[in-house]
């Protein structure tokens, strides 16, 4: 990497107390994202995404904590500082956009205002400065008529209308990074498409980087650099986005790619993952993927298994990674 | 084994998109609204008379004549005079203004402490609610006349013992609404955005959270209106109220009581009167949760 990252998490741990046990959401995680990418992090419900993400800002649950690790946002560590210190972070260096861009928005508060409310709080903006401001914004993600929409309350926007406003609130104040936790889930299909290509856009014009949550491999393939894999609260695998998209290697992956549908490549059938996700509160001894892994060996089922670096510059937890490659190659989709 | 397929690609969930808000706005128009509309327009009508005391009545409420007592109604005393010979209808003008005024001033204390201390227990929990809601349950253990009369009695009466009493008790209602609204609404997404937009708690709560979530404690302050206007009527009867001569439907009702038998009206009408009062303003607080509680998205 030619410049240093401008978040850096290492070893990132997020306990959640339940009435069923201690769950340990995140598993010491580490990811670096450098300026202007656009970091993917996929995996599917309940393997710690949204509780990265929201370690990473700093909003976990009341019942969540974070017991290990360091966030090291410009080599400023967010992990210890109080809500007073992160409150001059959150905002004009790090923000975050929201899977559901109607309960995202304040119901009872003018799109406009809540657009320009960073900027005055953060930036210190006055009131007709910060309203030129947020007109602006909503002229830059692509909101039609901003003076006529300024004034109007979200239950008069669509969904990505909505999505687009979420958009223009995290880019107020100019942050250096977005975390998206799966913004385009709750949208359909063709409003999907223009969120992404809109992100994408701005990502590429501004240079702020991403930190893309989805469990949507095509929107990974769209818009991701890199992507990191979750697996029962840990990485399974990291790399770029190509490289492990198009050749897993780890098990998990593998099984997220044969389970999505893919126009370029016709399958015959999708072929599911078996099982269900670990259990977090009591998660299975050595690789937690070993349950339902096709390719589980004795040695799986003994130790953890930290993720290794590979050549290329990719990482992969899986202890028989070249068995992913023969199961593509038997599956006759890889290189495309 | 159950084989459950990864969500590879995203189902859109076209159900959560629109649709809720699409409801026909005409049917959620304040003026269609019946209980609203009759609440408001007999409120007004009160207003109006004691707003209006002074025009309509010629007589002085506390100026005496002795030579003309007890009188039964006629043209000149429309609902007669009492035994100091002071006019019924105008005493009850006045009385009504000033309970009327005390009441909706009284509502405003319990209503901003008990808003506030109910949005920072819903808000932060944790000990700072534990030790807000333990002082409600003290508060709540007492009923609610049982402590007002006891509390003016030990201040001694007059306006400023009913404004303290008042609010010493009525703000745990508002407490307790706010801080169970805050509860809900502090886990709705917009509350997380407003928080990793790096806002302030107190931003948060008096710009986001409070503007959600008032409505319940407005609706609930028209009927506390009409509980601290029995308060005040009953605290006037007992003589702890507004002190003599300055005229107040409870302490009417207590005069006229010893010629009940021969002088109904004098009890009668200022009774009627709280009884109209009361029906006015809880007429509006319904109408007021009906026209809110279908648009709360």
């Amino acid at each position: 990497m030619s410049t240093g990252p401008i978040l850096s998490v290492q070893d990132l741990n997020v306990r959640i107390t339940t009435r069923r046990g201690i769950v340990r959401a995140v598993d010491g995680v580490s990811l670096d994202v450098a300026a202007g990418e656009a970091l993917g992090l996929v995996g599917e419900s309940g393997s710690g995404k949204s509780m990265t993400l929201r370690a990473i800002i700093g909003v976990l649950p009341a019942e969540g904590r974070i017991t290990g690790g360091q966030i090291l946002l410009d080599g400023v560590d967010l992990v210890p500082l109080s809500q007073a210190e992160l409150n001059r972070i959150r905002g004009p260096k790090i923000s975050m956009i929201f899977q559901e861009p109607m309960s995202a928005l304040n119901p009872v508060m003018r799109v406009g205002n809540q657009i320009a409310e960073g900027t005055r709080v953060h930036l210190g903006y006055s009131k007709s400065k910060a309203a030129e401001r947020a007109l602006e914004l909503m002229r830059r993600v692509g909101i039609p008529d901003p003076e006529r929409r300024f004034r109007a309350y979200p239950h008069e926007f669509s969904g990505g209308m909505r999505q687009r406003v979420m958009i223009a609130i995290a880019l107020s104040c100019d942050p250096e990074i977005i975390l998206c936790d799966e913004p385009t889930t709750a949208l359909d299909v063709t409003i999907q498409d223009q969120i992404l290509r809109l992100l994408s856009r701005l990502c590429r014009e501004s240079g702020v980087s991403l930190i893309f949550v989805t469990h949507d491999l095509p929107v990974v393939a769209e818009i991701c650099d890199r992507v990191a894999v979750m697996y029962g609260g840990q990485l399974v695998e990291r790399g770029d986005v190509r490289d492990v998209l198009l050749d897993p290697r780890h098990p998990y992956t593998l099984g997220l790619v044969r389970s999505a549908p893919d126009v370029e490549h016709v399958r015959d059938s999708l072929v599911p993952i078996p099982g269900s996700p670990p259990s977090l509160v009591s998660p299975p001894s050595g690789c937690r993927f070993h349950p339902r892994c096709g390719f589980a060996q004795d040695d799986c089922t003994v130790q953890p298994t930290p993720l290794r670096d590979l050549p290329g510059g990719r990482s992969t937890a899986c202890l028989h990674y070249e068995r992913c490659a023969e199961a593509l190659a038997a599956d006759g989709i890889g290189h495309g | 084994m159950s084989a459950i397929p990864l969500g590879g690609q995203a189902e859109p969930d076209l159900a959560a998109i629109p649709a809720e808000h699409a409801q026909p706005r005409q049917a959620r128009r304040w003026y269609r609204q019946p209980a609203l509309m009759s609440g408001l327009i007999l409120f007004g009508i009160i207003l109006f008379l004691a707003a209006g005391a002074p025009l309509l009545t010629s007589y002085n409420p506390i100026a005496q004549n002795l030579s003309q007592t007890l009188l039964g109604p006629s043209a000149h005393h429309l609902l007669g005079t009492d035994q100091l010979g002071r006019d019924v209808f105008s005493r009850l003008l006045y009385g009504l203004r000033t309970d009327l005024r005390i009441a909706c001033i009284a509502v405003l204390f319990p209503f901003c402490i008990g808003t506030v201390l109910g949005s920072i227990a819903g808000y932060y929990g944790g000990w700072v609610d534990t030790i807000i809601m333990r002082l409600v349950d003290i508060v709540v253990a007492f009923p609610f006349y049982v402590l007002i009369i006891a509390l003016v009695f030990v201040l001694g009466p007059g306006q400023r013992s009913i404004y303290i009493a008042i609010t010493l008790v009525g703000w745990v209602s508002y407490a307790r609404i706010v801080r169970g609204e805050i509860l809900v609404a502090k886990r709705q997404d917009y509350v997380l955005a407003a928080q990793s937009g790096g806002l302030a708690a107190i931003r948060i709560i008096g710009r986001h959270l409070l503007p959600n979530v008032i409505t319940q404690a407005i609706i609930y302050a028209m009927s506390d209106i009409v509980q601290d206007m029995l308060a005040i009527v009953t605290l006037g009867y007992f003589g702890l109220g507004v002190p003599p001569p300055t005229p107040d439907l409870g302490s009417m009702i207590n005069d006229g009581q010893n010629f009940l038998t021969t002088h109904w009206q004098l009890t009668t009408f200022p009774g009627l009167v709280v009884v109209v009062v009361g029906l006015a303003l809880s007429l509006i607080g319904d109408g007021l949760a009906d026209l809110i509680r279908p648009g709360q998205a």
